[in-house]
């Protein structure tokens, strides 16, 4: 493996590093995709196939990072961290996607609890990003405006 | 005579005659900056959108403040302006900040701007300040609005800045070159072009695209540190936040922008700590109004001096945050002022501060010799083009407003007639001079309304939904009541259409009642014939604008705007920030 220090060498390296790791990672996802999740055109739906009855509420230590306007609609930044401890999983539901459940990361102790991701908005819409510990939920929302662009001054 | 008489002499078309106890504020030979306060001098312009030349610039009687905005600065116009902000204290300030009585005061009080004007002003100040105890800095929209930028890719006004002596810009309009030449034009400029918020994206960075800083992914320096006589003053770059939607994307694909609030903070902090700053300054292409909530957010700046929305306001607005205070200044557009904020500067903070915004009036400050040539062999091989004679004004041509300008009137005009279509659609930008009765419209003047890198027009068929999802689209860019998810640009301006707008409506529902001139309502399912431009998506087709509306004026001759059609207003009746208005109020 080429050794360097910039930003982009240390990026390919751990390309190289990670092709290795790609196989039996998506054989794990598609063993623990939650289709009917995935699948429901409700929020509630979904809550209830990912988290069954588990109590839902919101809190000041989900940190989710997004931009106010989308620069592209198609491939919208998102980050979610969180302070919480012992995080089973993160979730990203967008109300007003056809089929809101954009995202589900399950974590282990083993790594931090920050996930990114690109997500596809089809119109504004409040994005809510849920984790999940020890039994319970919680959850932070912004909004995410998507417009048509042009016209500005 | 006191303030009410004073608010009125300007709205009696008083000023083109004698007014006996009211003198300028400056006359020729006077000293025209204000005396230096404290120990350091900031001198800030914004948004000249490359006027080389002084110009005319008419404020605008319409520029609502929607929910928290309501009546508060910038968002007061005319008499309401001049009742609430004390320190404009002749006619010619008035003048200046205000459209009342536009023409008269135009006449009486000439041309504003100009940088041979502009350059003999800031030597004055720099002067006056004592060496090495001041900065010039440029809020940037320098590179493009002139024909001249356009044809020289922006390099004229590089030049003309190193020449004014400008050490920190940041940009807008900048971005609608292509990449490689924004950041060639940035080395040939001498000062600093810094961006906070300006990133290359994870695949470019990956591509290994020029960036300032690998690690990062600033394409630009984020800020630097400016020393004067002892005093360091750190000031940090912010570009406009939504480049990428208001402007077309293709030219700057590996770029991302945004206000990233966080990172500033985070920025701000470092800078606190480990340069020991005595002052923090945000260089702001923002907005006003996104500065105001910044400034309520983020802690640690002493001063955010602003443009884009095109506000020039006299006086600073102070905003209370978790770490202090912060002022949010906005310094006008074209040239037309030159800001100055005094600041007592010691122990790594602000001890004291003194603004003033100069109205830059060309025939009250001296041209300066220099950049006079340099203006004059700028513009040589292209006068023939500049100077052709293409009609006549009538009437007063201006721009600025909330929804409509006499001439944005005449290019929704020339859509519709040049190319044959019902209805047209044209930008609400901000920039654009104005021109009086009786003078000549010159393809110079048509270029300041529309020269810009993409000035295709289209005509399309366009579904009556469309047109309304349009409208809808642009008026909340405007009125949003989150300043984070407005854009700056005025309402988009038709042709061929009148409608009702309700600005305190929610989010897309704020359009109603979109008729033809006969009054007929648009069918929401039926295809009409519409022509634009600026098509911030794909490239249009079309020849560019100002070919269009050439092909119009030459063939008008005359150009008179028996009336302006604005839309049907509900629900804003006795808003600060609306007065003479052309349209129906509701």
């Amino acid at each position: 493996m080429e050794v360097s220090t910039t930003r982009r060498g240390f990026i390919k390296g751990l390309i190289a590093v990670g092709t290795l790791l790609a196989l039996p990672a998506t054989l794990l996802a598609a063993m623990v995709r939650p289709k009917a999740a995935f699948g429901s055109k409700e929020i509630d739906a979904s809550l209830k196939s990912l988290f069954g009855d588990a109590s839902i509420e919101a809190s000041d230590k989900v940190y989710l990072k997004v931009p106010e306007i989308a620069e592209n609609s198609a491939v919208v930044p998102i980050t979610i961290t969180t302070d919480i401890e012992d995080v089973e999983s993160i979730s990203v539901i967008i109300d007003k996607n056809p089929n809101p459940l954009s995202a589900n990361f399950k974590l282990t102790d083993a790594v931090a609890p920050e996930v990114s991701a690109r997500v596809k908005m089809g119109q504004s819409s409040p994005v809510r990003a849920l984790v999940k510990a020890k039994g319970k939920v919680y959850f932070t929302t912004k909004e995410v405006k998507v417009t048509i662009g042009g016209c500005g001054g | 005579m006191d303030r009410r008489e004073f608010v009125g002499l300007l709205s009696k078309a008083s000023v083109a005659g004698m007014l006996p106890g009211v003198s300028g504020w400056a006359m020729a030979g006077e000293k025209l900056q204000p005396p230096m306060f404290g120990n350091t001098r900031i001198l800030h312009f914004t948004d000249c959108h490359a006027q080389l030349l002084p110009v005319y610039f008419r404020e605008p009687n319409v520029n609502l403040g929607i929910g928290p905005a309501y009546g508060k600065l910038p968002h007061i116009v005319g008499k309401n302006l001049l009742k609430k902000i004390p320190e404009i204290k002749t006619l010619r300030e008035a003048h200046a900040y205000t459209y009342l009585d536009f023409t008269a005061a135009a006449e009486k009080f000439g041309k504003v701007g100009g940088f041979a004007h502009l350059k003999t002003l800031i030597d004055q100040c720099r002067g006056e300040a004592g060496a090495g105890r001041s900065i010039l800095i440029d809020g940037g929209d320098t590179w493009q609005g002139s024909g001249t930028a356009l044809w020289t890719r922006g390099k004229d006004m590089v030049e003309a800045c190193n020449m004014l002596g400008v050490d920190v810009m940041t940009g807008h309009w900048e971005f609608t070159y292509q990449d490689n030449e924004i950041l060639e034009n940035a080395k040939l400029f001498n000062g600093e072009f810094v961006a906070q918020n300006i990133k290359a994206s994870e695949d470019a960075l990956f591509d290994g695209i020029e960036v300032y800083d690998e690690d990062s992914g600033h394409v630009f320096k984020p800020y630097v540190i400016k020393e004067m006589q002892g005093k360091r003053v750190a000031v940090i770059g912010q570009a406009f936040p939504y480049t990428p939607i208001a402007n077309p994307k293709r030219f700057i694909p590996d770029w991302t922008f945004g206000i990233q609030e966080d990172d500033l903070q985070e920025l701000v902090d470092d800078i606190r700590s480990s340069e020991k700053p005595d002052a923090v300054l945000l260089l702001s292409h923002n907005g006003m109004d996104v500065d105001l909530k910044l400034a309520s957010r983020v802690s640690g700046i002493d001063a955010i001096m602003g443009g884009h929305t095109h506000d020039g306001m006299p006086v600073p607005v102070v905003v209370e945050n978790p770490g202090g205070k912060t002022l949010v200044t906005n310094a006008g557009s074209n040239g037309k002022y030159l800001a100055v904020l005094d600041l007592d500067l010691g122990n790594g903070k602000v001890n004291g501060f003194k603004y003033s915004l100069l109205p830059v009036f060309s025939n009250i400050i001296p041209a300066d010799a220099a950049m006079t040539a340099y203006i004059a062999k700028v513009r040589q091989p292209y006068l023939a083009k500049l100077n052709e004679k293409l009609a006549t004004a009538e009437n007063l041509l201006y721009r600025r407003g909330n929804f409509n300008g006499t001439f944005d009137q005449v290019i929704c005009d020339s859509l519709t007639n040049v190319l044959d279509a019902q209805f047209s659609f044209s930008p609400g930008f901000r920039w654009g001079t104005s021109v009086l009765p009786g003078e000549a419209i010159t393809m110079d003047r048509l270029l300041d309304q529309t020269c810009m890198t993409y000035p295709e027009t289209y005509v399309r068929n366009m579904k009556g939904e469309q047109i309304k999802a349009i409208l809808e689209d642009v008026c909340d860019n405007l009125f949003n009541q989150d300043p984070y998810r407005q854009q700056g640009g005025d309402m988009v301006r038709v042709g061929g259409l009148t409608y009702t707008c309700e600005p305190n409506g929610a989010s897309l529902n704020r359009i109603s009642e979109i008729r033809d001139l006969n009054g007929k309502l648009i069918d929401a399912n039926k295809d009409y014939r519409v022509a634009g431009w600026a098509t911030v998506g794909s490239k249009s087709p079309g020849e560019p604008i100002w070919d269009v509306v050439a092909t119009y004026l030459r063939d008008k001759k005359t150009i008179k705007v028996e009336k302006l059609i604005e839309p049907k207003l509900k629900g804003v009746a006795g808003n600060p920030g609306l007065a003479d208005y052309q349209g129906e109020i509701v």
